[in-house]
């Protein structure tokens, strides 16, 4: 009886009949979203590869296969590398102090929310308003990179009706005739503000939980020794959040990479001033909306191996012992 | 505290009154500096918010008069432009309907996906769930050229359903990841007794599992909505022409704008009619928002 109606655990004996009727039950729920999945999603990241040793323009069918003469020209000519070498840089400056600079404002937050308040009986609490500042500094999250984006342009607009030109007016800085974001020499970090400021909420709100999960025995017991609150942060909190921080690492690598939408939106030629800002993800918008589709192609699948070595040696680096509790 | 770590032997004797006023008094520096530094990131972001929403009902002089000041009147006018002259108003429809359609079937075909997969022992089971979960991986401006030659090729580039068929595609491997375990969780009695009662497959799944799945579903729904909501990637490379553009890209189309028939209150209110529903889905639904977000960075 129970033999036909587990399903999660087929009978030994052979049902032929309801076996088939189960069969084709899978069969019929799986076919959409597989076929979906594979036309939209795993087709084009293999023709990417495929294209990228084309001489495709993005419309023409009779496209020749060329090797790897795309790689070579990216690389070598003066008319290309003068776009990838800077955003190959960017992206790099971009995959290193993003994350780092989130993951620390992200920690210290949410160490802050957890037990950095009075402690009463040697408990260790959060500070007073924590449900408040999870539900704020999240929301940016939720906001689309677009509307982050045209924010932040406005407010670093460069003349006096800017957010921040207008604030440093109240305290008597003088207004920056470069301006901000068309500063060649600022322009990235000014995006990179912009990207830390987005993120640190989501990842305090992800450290927050996984810091909840810590038992108050071990800071209670941390307390008694006689351990202060840095040195409990840095002895008990931090070795024990490893595994969270490392899957933040790599989430907010992506999203550097990614950085392409809020360059393209903030940034003047976006990319500019002056390649300034430029990044992996325009060079190749930029191939694509010149009809060198096969040249974008070429962009991504760089990114893509760039992308891929960056985090397999950040795995390698951190990989250690689980701590178990 | 740490003349107390150096001198083990006569902390011990008096570490309890010592410790007690030592905690005491580190905590209270430690509420004042970690207050601080919250409140000034909290001003980070409100500041912002709060500069964009007032600047939206001043006049563009009073922007230039004052522009930290309080409007001295509302000018709802700048809503009116922004939704009529701007086009926000098709954007905003556009939006709907895309993320409406794009929301629906991700978790009308991620819930059966995920369900077989969590509930069915079947060959390729294994293999089925680590490619749908692969897509989580792969960065999407990588595809992004072959697919637009694969939407132009059957018709569908520059059309909602084609769209709402991307959407639908690249919202998958998180969605079913999700669910599939969320399926797991599901007790078996009840499904054991569905079937005993004579209930087949195609019932057993929207009569009693699909209910029993609300509270997944709700919060991956959720999640789909504010992803399919800001997506700008893929309706910029997929929806060339204005009159298909969804908000994000119109609102960028807006912003570029900006630079050359400057109209700074009309963006500022297209943003901030932009930024409504999002803002409303979150004060409700905060707290599943940020469960079902943060779950996905949790693999």
């Amino acid at each position: 009886m129970s033999d036909t109606a587990k399903v999660s655990a087929p009978p030994r004996r052979r049902k032929s009949a309801s076996k088939r009727r189960a069969n084709w039950f899978v069969a019929s729920f799986l076919v959409l979203p597989v076929a979906l999945y594979l036309i939209l999603v795993l087709s084009p990241f293999a023709q990417a590869f495929q294209f990228s040793m084309t001489n495709w323009n993005g419309t023409n069918p009779d496209y020749k296969f060329v090797g790897l003469e795309n790689f070579k020209k990216l690389f070598t000519s003066d008319l290309y590398s003068v776009y990838l070498i800077p955003a190959l840089k960017h992206n790099a400056i971009m995959l290193i102090v993003v994350p780092l600079a989130v993951i620390a404002l992200a920690l210290f937050f949410a160490f802050m929310l957890n037990v950095g308040g009075k402690s009463r009986g040697g408990r260790m609490r959060g500070v007073g308003g924590s449900a408040f500042y999870k539900i704020l500094f999240f929301f940016p999250q939720v906001l689309s990179v677009v509307m982050i984006g045209i924010l932040w342009q406005a407010i670093y607009r460069s003349d006096e009706y800017g957010l921040l030109n207008a604030l440093l007016a109240i305290f008597g800085v003088p207004l920056k005739s470069s301006g901000w974001v068309s500063d060649p020499s600022l322009v990235l970090v000014m995006v990179m503000i912009v990207m830390v400021w987005s993120s640190v909420g989501f990842y305090m709100v992800y450290f927050s939980s996984a810091m909840a999960s810590i038992p108050a025995e071990i800071y209670e017991a941390a307390m008694i020794d006689g351990s202060s609150r840095v040195q409990t942060f840095f002895k008990i909190t931090l070795p024990l959040l490893f595994d969270s921080i490392r899957t933040a690492w790599i989430y907010l690598g992506i999203i550097a990479l990614d950085g392409f939408a809020l360059v393209f939106i903030m940034t003047p030629q976006q990319g500019g001033p002056d390649h300034g800002s430029e990044v992996m993800g325009g060079v190749m918008y930029n191939f694509f909306s010149n009809g060198q589709a096969a040249m974008a192609c070429a962009v991504g699948v760089i990114l893509f191996f760039f992308t891929l070595t960056l985090m397999a040696l950040s795995m390698r680096l951190t990989r250690r012992e689980n701590v178990e509790l | 505290m740490a003349t107390t770590t150096q001198n083990p032997a006569p902390a011990a004797t008096t570490a309890e009154p010592k410790g007690k006023r030592g905690i005491k008094s580190t905590g209270g520096v430690m509420r004042v500096f970690s207050h601080g530094f919250l409140a000034l990131w909290a001003a980070m972001i409100i500041l912002p918010l709060l500069w964009m929403i007032l600047t939206s009902l001043k006049s563009n002089d009073e922007v230039f008069a004052n522009p930290l000041g309080l409007p001295s009147s509302l000018h709802f006018e700048n809503f009116g432009r922004a939704w009529e002259k701007a086009g926000i108003g098709g954007f905003f429809v556009n939006t709907i309907v895309v993320v409406g359609g794009g929301v629906f079937f991700t978790m009308a075909l991620g819930s059966m996906a995920a369900y077989v997969l969590a509930r069915y022992q079947f060959r390729g089971n294994r293999f089925f769930f680590y490619l749908f979960v692969s897509g989580m991986m792969f960065p999407v401006f990588l595809a992004l050229v072959p697919l637009h030659s694969i939407m132009d090729s059957v018709g569908l580039l520059d059309t909602k359903y084609g769209l709402i068929m991307v959407y639908v595609a690249y919202s998958l491997p998180f969605t079913v990841f999700f669910l599939t375990s969320f399926f797991k969780t599901l007790p078996h009695g009840v499904a054991e007794a569905a079937m005993i009662d004579g209930a087949g497959h195609y019932r057993l799944f929207f009569q009693v599992m699909l209910p029993m799945a609300k509270p997944g579903i709700i919060s991956i729904a959720i999640f789909n909505v504010i992803g399919q909501w800001n997506q700008f990637l893929l309706p910029l490379v997929l929806m060339p022409s204005e009159e298909n553009n969804v908000l994000t890209q119109g609102i960028a189309n807006i912003a570029v704008k900006e630079r050359y028939d400057p109209d700074f209150t009309a963006l500022m209110a297209s943003m901030v009619i932009a930024m409504v529903p999002i803002l409303i889905a979150y004060t409700i639904f905060q707290r599943q928002i940020q469960a079902g977000m943060t779950a996905g960075a949790l693999k």
